[in-house]
């Protein structure tokens, strides 16, 4: 356990930190057209790369850490607001909120870590690595379709599937949080890109109908 | 635009994946005995299949995994697609005369089995 004046020292230094796509917070909520489509950051969340042989020893560990771990594309996998989201046949993407984090007194990663032991595996602190930009309301998916070549039909992309593909010409994961929700992972050198990508793209939204 | 196929994610379009040239182009046993023609040959010398061709594609936006893909260059109908290492189907069914090599389908597009 992080003695506590680090651990208060780090909480102040989390007050300083800027999101990736916090320059354009203002602009997704000029942006969103409530009750249409609505864009928001969720900031800080906490990611983790696991790459383990989901069948082997490390890998179960692992999996009673996480609540199982997904074995197929586009399963997602967790407990509570743990989720893990398949990207390969043996690499995966833990999601926490920013609390689980250990510089703001949670156990991640190093619950994770701890059960990988010396096994064969990776355990990364990747909650750096990419944002979370969450894209909700009923044209969500039509926004979407506009850079996304996936079939986005409630009928095959259902709520609680993620895919890592592209969006808007840049690699992105994609997951269906809800019916109507999408959160999408750009890596944070992307998100500003993107975030002004689907601006633009839920522009045509915020005018009226013509008909 | 090509639809590959991908044996872990399903159908998706062509931009998602990588190129990765010839399949089934060995080392050579022993580098140091070749002469520079041979080590030439190896490193840069290609087939120019006019037909059929075996070749390696990663899936680099999605599950970032290598696979071998038997495909037309005539027509770019993708004829199969098989694990890295394993020998090319339309050959080995020349010489065994089995049946021919069926195309993994996933059970639904996008691999999102639900």
């Amino acid at each position: 356990m992080a003695d506590t004046a680090a651990l208060e020292n780090s909480k102040k230094i989390q007050t300083l930190r800027k999101s990736p796509a916090s320059v354009l917070r203002t602009a997704f909520e000029a942006g969103s057209v409530p009750g249409t489509v609505e864009l928001r950051e969720v900031p800080f969340l906490t990611m983790a790369g696991l790459r383990v042989d989901p069948a082997g020893e490390a890998g179960k560990r692992l999996g009673t850490v996480t609540g199982g771990l997904p074995s197929a594309s586009g399963e997602v996998r967790g407990s509570g607001d743990t989720a893990v989201l398949w990207l390969g046949p043996a690499e995966f993407l833990l999601v926490a909120p920013a609390e689980s984090h250990e510089s703001l007194g949670g156990e991640l990663p190093r619950a994770l870590i701890a059960a990988l032991g010396d096994g064969e595996g990776q355990v990364v602190d990747l909650s750096a690595n990419r944002t979370t930009l969450e894209l909700s309301g009923p044209r969500a998916s039509a926004v979407l379709e506009k850079g996304c070549a996936l079939d986005l039909h409630p009928r095959v992309f259902k709520p609680g599937t993620a895919l890592s593909t592209e969006i808007g010409g840049i690699p992105a994961i994609l997951w269906k949080t809800g019916d109507e929700t999408y959160r999408i992972f750009p890596r944070a050198s992307f998100a500003e890109f993107l975030g002004r990508w689907l601006l633009d793209a839920m522009r045509e939204y915020a005018s009226t109908e013509v008909p | 635009m090509l639809l590959i196929p991908c044996p872990n994610c399903g159908p998706r379009d062509e931009t998602e994946f990588h190129y990765g040239g010839q399949a089934h182009v060995a080392y050579p046993e022993n580098p140091a005995e070749l002469t520079d023609r041979e080590w030439a040959e190896y490193l840069f010398y290609r087939d120019n299949t006019k037909g059929a061709f075996a070749e390696r594609w990663l899936h680099s936006t999605g599950c970032r995994q290598w696979f071998n893909m038997l495909r037309d260059t005539v027509t770019y109908d993708i004829q199969a697609v098989y694990p890295m290492g394993e020998p090319r189907p339309d050959k080995e069914n020349a010489a065994t005369g089995t049946t021919a090599p069926t195309l993994t389908s996933p059970v639904s597009p996008e691999g999102a089995v639900k």
